[in-house]
């Protein structure tokens, strides 16, 4: 006759993946590299407002930057034309991107070889939110046209991450998006966020939000 | 939204726990699933039927949901009310100032083995 037990699991179903995130963070922190992992919706301006940022920082730090597609090399090949290091992830059809596989982008970039690795998940508010990557920080982007009320529709999002940039505020003029409001709902959901509104396209903004990039880096490497 | 990719790492996960405990066969998974967690159960049991044809370990095995209800807890007033009939605002005192107590749970309960 078959042997039938019951096995109690009692664990989240995330559990394996949070412990791979935390034995990477505390890799990274070992090595002196900062891991930002940056989230949004497609189109939002990831790339841009990242070529934005690599410029900034450049020579403050050597970055490596991973990009996240199911199945394309274009973000690559753009920031690749800033002089960082950049390599392509295909997650082969997976909506986000996991600690295991994060871990593997990081080898690709060499850890020894950057300071600031800049890990560009794949476009989508809802699965990147539910898998720590290993990050030391995790940012998102906003931008206008989207809407302001993102935070009532994806709350997880923006609880996890420590700083929102609402981008593309060139164009507020032709959208009903009220700063203030979304503002009030970020905080809602997550107090602590750092919001900061920028334009990639004209720059404006952009210098707020890199000095409080550099001084998260100096404080993680120190 | 990424039911395939849970599906994949509930397996994975239980492909470990098969091994360390000498299990050859799942016949039945439970997990818990939060009223408002981002899973949906439906899709969640076709990509768990596509899924366990393809691994052997899960062949023929039953997934079982059962579902968490979720609770809000109001700061302000101190009392607790269910998440999806009233939202955020509470329904006590029409205060904001409220948080999730359970509902976002993605757990795995128990499995029966062979």
């Amino acid at each position: 006759m078959e042997k039938v037990r019951i096995l109690e699991i009692k664990e989240s179903v995330f559990a394996d993946n949070d412990r791979q995130a935390d034995q990477l963070r505390a890799r990274l922190k070992e090595k002196g590299v900062f891991l930002m992992n940056l989230m949004s919706s497609p189109g939002s301006g990831k790339t841009t407002t990242l070529k934005k940022t690599i410029e900034a920082l450049k020579n403050d730090f050597r970055i490596g930057v991973m990009e996240a597609d199911i199945d394309s090399d274009v973000d690559a090949l753009a920031i690749a034309e800033t002089g960082a290091k950049a390599i392509q992830l295909h997650t082969g059809g997976m909506c986000h991107l996991d600690a295991k596989m994060t871990e593997q982008g990081i080898e690709g970039l060499g850890i020894e070889d950057v300071d600031l690795a800049i890990l560009e998940n794949v476009g989508n508010l809802v699965c990147p939110a539910e898998f720590d990557t290993g990050a030391s920080k995790n940012v998102m982007i906003l931008s206008v046209p989207e809407g302001h009320d993102k935070p009532l529709k994806y709350p997880l999002m923006f609880e996890v991450c420590d700083a929102v940039l609402i981008n593309k505020i060139d164009v507020l003029p032709y959208f009903d998006f009220d700063m203030e409001l979304v503002k009030k709902y970020i905080h809602q959901r997550n107090p602590k966020a750092e919001i900061f509104p920028v334009s990639a396209k004209t720059g404006e903004g952009i210098e707020a939000w890199t000095t409080w990039l550099k001084k998260q880096v100096a404080d993680w490497k120190s | 939204m990424h039911e395939l990719g849970v599906t994949f790492h509930i397996m994975d996960h239980l492909e470990k726990v098969a091994e360390e405990n000498k299990v050859t066969h799942i016949r039945k998974v439970t997990l818990e699933l939060g009223e408002v967690s981002t899973v949906i159960e439906s899709y969640l049991q076709n990509c768990w039927t596509w899924a366990a044809q393809k691994r052997p370990l899960f062949n023929e095995s039953e997934l079982v949901v059962e579902t968490l209800p979720a609770v809000t807890y109001c700061e302000d007033c101190q009392k607790t009310y269910p998440t999806v009939e009233h939202g955020r605002i509470c329904p006590h005192c029409g205060s904001e100032h409220t948080y999730l107590l359970q509902g976002n749970e993605f757990n795995i309960k128990e499995i029966e083995v062979e």
